[in-house]
């Protein structure tokens, strides 16, 4: 393999390091090197440790030597998108409101990781608290899309989809509650996949919408997407909203090939919005899986086009609640001058930590719960939720998979929908559906623009089948060049030529 | 709909969300254009449609009635904005003829 070391797979690193072809912390100083040359431009990282990784590499490589195994992640360098608790280091939700907090515990997901020999390399940028699509709504600064630096990197896990494209990082970790694992995978040419809901445990993970929220990986292989899907799914019995059923095992799925698969186009979800650059290379992955021996069809999603206003009266109201938690007594920020009374302190302290979308989603949340107007509002869209789900049951009926776009354009430019949110929420449009019905989806790099800009192609399964929606995406991966390709190194170091 | 500066400043007292005045100008019209959108929902037939509060149907769990290590104190209100011993601290809740505070709402 001709990659450099940064590109490699994760698996083909932990092969290395079982080997003691590669020890560990070569790897964490490469990878160290890597953010230290390339995120001065990216901003993806809000913070890198890079005592803690040394010290973790170095006990990965003694227990190599000892002829102990340290498990599938052996040494691998993997970040998390910054709503996810890291015992010791800090956790911020990109807010101010949490800056400087640093948790008490590891989440879940991040112990899973740690016991499978992974190294945690750092905390990666967001848009505050997840509410966003292009990681603009980030407390402390944007990121940058590797493939273009005008451009944003999608949002809300803009930090782990740049981090992945631009190789500071193996893989990475994020959060998906309408799209903010696959619409910026697809934005920066990654592999990114939201399991079932409850199919990864969200202990530890900071709630934004708790019905939604789903924590899945980032990669630059559908294989490696498999390998940290089966290292951090599972049942986990502090969770309560966790399926009992044991993490799936999908390595042997990755080579079974699309033949014999039904896959269904949404006559719904064919906009006038959606730029023609998009649907094309859509178009063109479905006749690859047509080549592979999968049958496109046509499939109906009814309800597709309220997606949507469903998604933002569910989603602010239970965010709305969630985040009732930040009122400046417990941790995190206080403000507002001394004497005033409780209320006062309350207010002042929300007033001066959220960001302008927190506030507005909080708002809109607050109003869909008001009495009086949740019948209207909050209930009503409860009961679309149910004909939602009902139309994905019937439409699995017919077909194994649901292909759309990931997102109806390319990367956008930085500033150009930060003035009308309403514009901002449509970059959604084809993701809101798979939370709403709890069902996984997984976005994969389908080609590229004429400007060079990544295009993704989402597919949905049914619930639990996360082992179709790999085995699908693989057979496409392996009949296509697009995951070789990467960002130009001129945009990420200066160095002219590289990887390209 | 529609929403006028007063539904704006009791929705942000609901929330306990302090905004300055350009805010609530602000919000007032972002607000009603996004309602104004979810006002499509109006057009679906719901009628004996069972609202849906889970994304997987789940019954809830108990676990075994045994004691575990909960967080040690320190930990706990370590990181408290204000804290007195082992407590969290806040600014005074009842208005006292020597606080001047906000009352009871």
């Amino acid at each position: 393999m001709s990659e450099p070391l940064h590109y490699l797979p994760a698996g083909e690193l932990a092969r290395r390091v079982r080997a003691r072809e590669l020890s560990a912390r070569e790897l964490v100083r490469a990878t160290l090197d890597r953010i230290a040359a390339a995120d001065r431009r990216l901003g993806a990282f809000l913070h890198v440790d890079a005592e803690g990784a040394e010290r973790r590499a170095a006990e990965i490589d003694e227990a190599v030597a000892r002829r102990a195994d340290p498990g599938p992640l052996a040494g691998v360098p993997i970040a998390l998108k910054d709503m996810i608790a890291t015992r010791g280091q800090p956790t911020t939700a990109g807010s101010r409101m949490l800056a400087g907090w640093i948790p008490p515990y590891d989440a879940t997901v991040v112990q899973r990781l740690r016991a499978a020999g992974a190294v945690i390399i750092g905390k990666l940028n967001l848009d505050e608290f997840a509410m966003g699509s292009s990681n603009e709504n980030s407390a402390f600064q944007p990121v940058r899309n590797p493939w273009d630096l005008d451009r944003v990197p999608g949002g809300s896990s803009g930090g782990p989809a740049a981090a992945v494209a631009a190789g500071l990082c193996a893989a990475a970790l994020g959060t998906d509650t309408g799209g903010s694992i696959r619409q910026p995978a697809s934005l920066c040419g990654v592999v990114g996949l939201k399991p079932t809901y409850g199919r990864v445990s969200r202990w530890g993970v900071i709630a934004f919408a708790s019905s939604l929220d789903q924590v899945g990986p980032l990669t630059r292989t559908t294989a490696d997407c498999a390998l940290l899907l089966e290292v951090i799914a599972g049942f986990d019995p502090r969770d309560s909203t966790s399926v009992p059923e044991p993490a799936p095992r999908l390595a042997a799925e990755l080579g079974r090939g699309a033949a014999g698969l039904t896959i269904g186009r949404p006559r719904e979800l064919e906009l006038p919005g959606v730029d023609p650059e998009v649907t094309a290379a859509v178009d063109t992955a479905l006749e690859v899986m047509v080549h592979l021996g999968a049958t496109v069809t046509d499939v109906s999603l009814p309800h597709a086009p309220y997606w949507l206003p469903t998604y933002y009266l569910l989603a602010p109201a239970e965010a709305s609640s969630n985040l009732a938690r930040y009122d400046g007594v417990r941790y995190g920020l206080r403000a507002g001058p001394p004497g005033q009374g409780l209320h006062d302190m309350y207010s002042r302290t929300r007033g001066s930590g959220f960001g302008a979308e927190v506030k507005r989603r909080i708002m809109l949340g607050t109003f869909a719960l008001r009495s009086g107007y949740y019948d209207a509002y909050y209930k009503k869209a409860q009961q679309v939720r149910a004909l939602i789900a009902a139309d994905y049951q019937r439409a699995f009926d017919e077909v194994d998979l649901i292909a759309t776009p990931t997102s109806p354009t390319a990367a956008f430019r930085l500033g150009e929908k930060t003035q009308d949110p309403v514009t901002m929420y449509l970059a959604d449009v084809f993701t809101m559906g798979a939370p709403l019905a709890g069902l996984p989806g997984i976005s994969v790099p389908c080609g590229f623009t004429p400007e060079g800009l990544p295009v993704g192609l989402q597919l949905t399964a049914r619930a639990l089948d996360e082992a179709t929606l790999l085995r699908a995406a693989a057979a496409y991966e392996r009949a296509t060049d697009h995951a070789g390709r990467h960002p130009p190194e001129s945009n990420l170091t200066g160095a002219s030529g590289g990887a390209g | 709909m529609a929403l006028t500066e007063a539904d704006v400043l009791e929705i942000a007292r609901l929330a306990r969300l302090h905004l300055e005045p350009d805010e609530v100008a602000r919000l007032r019209g972002e607000l009603s254009a996004i309602l104004e959108h979810m006002e499509q929902l109006k057009a679906v037939d719901t009628s004996g449609v069972e609202p849906m509060t889970h994304a997987v149907p789940m019954r809830l769990r108990l676990r075994a009635d045994e004691p575990e290590t909960p967080l040690p104190v320190e930990e706990a209100v370590g990181q408290a904005p204000d804290r007195a011993d082992d407590f969290f601290q806040v600014p005074h809740i009842l208005k006292t003829a020597a606080s001047g505070g906000e009352g009871k709402r």
